[in-house]
């Protein structure tokens, strides 16, 4: 009960300035201050996400399956590569620097060659999730490894662990933290990785059907595509979350004790 | 009786478990430790005492096998178990529960490493949790815990590990005033009802008057074994031991030594 209440009150301000922006959305679509085929009023945008709400579900289930399935995949290769990496140190020199120079280069600009070789079918923006997501993901481990406590390790290996016990009962649960705010950034990624790509080519998804929409000049149903994939993205967000915490127990634990103790010395 | 040397012969002649013998251990080049020779009897609680910097982690280090020496060998019981780890249980200096694991899953890790089921490790370790005075703390995580509990918490996990023999390094040290006199009446007590000889670090006088068989001075760079003295109040002993004469004269006696 008492643990509820602060998150509520803190949540309270964002809450208020977002009523505040529709409000301000409104009054100016409204008031004719800017035209409707410019900027269309929240109220048409609701009345469109209400009117194309299966379709807008039937296209975002593709764009989520993309997305999951890149997610997975990019998890799957994340943890591979960073292992690896950090037990060979000469795997570790050798790729760490190829792997940032390859994150510089923009989404955006090898969506097209990716449907080029693999065509418009869900191959393409799978693999554009799967380049989205491996890095942050490959990283947070790569760190989590690197931070683990010397002396941990030697209090492992004093008890007599070999190098896989040493892993499965540190390295990894040590890791943990690290790994999930890598798969907190890379779930938002994904979903918008997976939009960018349908952009460029494609016959279901919300980036087709924005295309489309956008065709025939809809800009309600635009914005309420995107609302709509602000949505999916805050509700994968929250599903890891939700991961996280079912994963690190401990961590809630040491939250509330954190919590505890500082009520007691502020009082 | 205070330095009859039969007496000291006695204590020589009980079964040596854990034995140093002519270890050397350089870092970088530099040497750390020279020629220690030390010995652990059964039952026996020794403790290295030595000030900040003088070798006693590297020793160790070498004692539990994490590291080789460059010259010497660490026989236990016997065997030459140099650069073998996981025969010498080893309580760090940080107290490392790890913050992930319940305490029970931290305490009976060890058993756990040694090819145990997770449930039946529990198990096994289940019983012990009061005799350590940890009752009820089982299912909690260690940010839960008061330092004089993780404390406790790592001397089971110690004892567990070990197979009669444990190194302690500063056991106690991080620990307040207060809650360090209360561990000490404890460890006291509980090493009368378990089978572990200890050797352990301090840099604490009292400390290690009050809680030790015979204490060893390790001091100089490269640190070096520079005297033993044998405590021979008997025990168990209590907190008047350490207001007693005796004990002045053995503070006396040390802080001439170091
Ligand atoms: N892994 C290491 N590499 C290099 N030097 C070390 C290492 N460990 C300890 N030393 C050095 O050895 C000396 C003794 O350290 P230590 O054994 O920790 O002393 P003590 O435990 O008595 O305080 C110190 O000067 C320290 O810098
Ligand atoms: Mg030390």
């Amino acid at each position: 009960m008492n643990g509820k209440l602060p998150s509520i009150t803190s949540k309270l301000p964002a809450a208020a300035a977002l009523a505040l922006i529709c409000l301000v959305w409104f009054l100016v679509c409204e008031t004719g201050a800017v035209p409707a085929y410019m900027l269309p009023s929240p109220v048409d945008v609701a009345r469109a996400m209400v009117n194309d709400f299966p379709t807008i579900m039937d296209h975002s289930r593709v764009t989520l399956q993309e997305a999951f399935y890149g997610l997975c995949i990019g998890v799957g290769l994340a943890f591979i590569t960073a292992t690896v990496m950090d037990r060979f140190l000469l795997l570790d020199r050798a790729l760490y620097p190829l792997m940032i120079i390859t994150q510089t280069i923009p989404t955006i600009a090898i969506a097209p060659l990716l449907v080029l070789w693999m065509g418009f079918g869900m191959a393409p923006k799978i693999t554009l999730v799967v380049i989205t997501t491996f890095f942050p993901i490959t990283v947070g481990l790569l760190d989590g490894y690197r931070n683990v406590d010397r002396d941990a390790i030697d209090l492992m290996r004093a008890m007599g662990a070999g190098r896989m016990q040493i892993f499965t009962h540190v390295k990894f649960p040590s890791a943990l933290p690290n790994f999930f705010s890598g798969l907190r950034i890379s779930a938002s990624y994904a979903v918008v990785g997976a939009v960018i790509s349908e952009w460029l080519g494609g016959f279901e998804g919300l980036g087709v059907y924005m295309t489309r929409v956008k065709k025939a000049y809809a800009f309600d149903k635009m914005f309420a595509v995107i609302i709509f994939i602000v949505i999916i993205s805050l509700l994968l967000m929250a599903f890891v979350n939700l991961l996280s915490r079912v994963a690190m127990p401990w961590v809630q634990v040491e939250k509330r004790q954190d919590l505890a103790s500082a009520g007691e010395t502020g009082k | 009786m205070a330095d009859d040397p039969q007496e000291r012969r006695q204590a020589m002649d009980k079964e040596i478990l854990l034995q140093a013998d002519h270890i050397t251990k350089k870092y970088s080049g530099k040497t750390i430790i020279r020629d220690i020779n030390i010995e652990l009897g059964k039952g026996e609680l020794v403790s290295l005492l030595g000030m900040s910097g003088s070798g006693k982690t590297t020793l160790f280090h070498v004692l539990s096998g994490l590291t080789l020496p460059e010259e010497g060998r660490v026989l236990l019981r016997g065997e030459d178990v140099t650069g073998n780890p996981g025969r010498v249980s080893y309580m760090l200096q940080k107290d490392m529960l790890f913050s992930h694991k319940k305490i029970i899953d931290n305490v009976s890790l060890p058993l756990v490493i040694r090819g145990m089921g997770r449930k039946e490790a529990r198990a096994q370790a289940d019983p012990l949790f009061e005799d350590f005075g940890l009752e009820g703390t089982q299912y909690l995580y260690p940010c839960q815990l008061s330092g004089g509990m993780r404390q406790r918490a790592a001397l089971l996990r110690t004892y567990l590990s070990s197979q009669g023999v444990a190194l302690l390094d500063e056991p106690f040290s991080a620990l307040d005033t207060i809650t360090k006199s209360l561990i000490h009446k404890w460890y006291l007590d509980v090493m009368e009802r378990i089978d572990l000889s200890t050797l352990f670090i301090t840099h604490d006088i009292d400390e290690a008057i009050l809680l030790s068989d015979r204490i060893y001075i390790l001091n100089g760079k490269p640190g070096q074994i520079r005297d033993q003295i044998i405590i021979k109040e008997k025990k168990p002993r209590d907190e008047n031991f350490s207001l007693s004469d005796q004990f002045l004269a053995y503070k006396r006696e040390i802080i001439g030594k170091l």
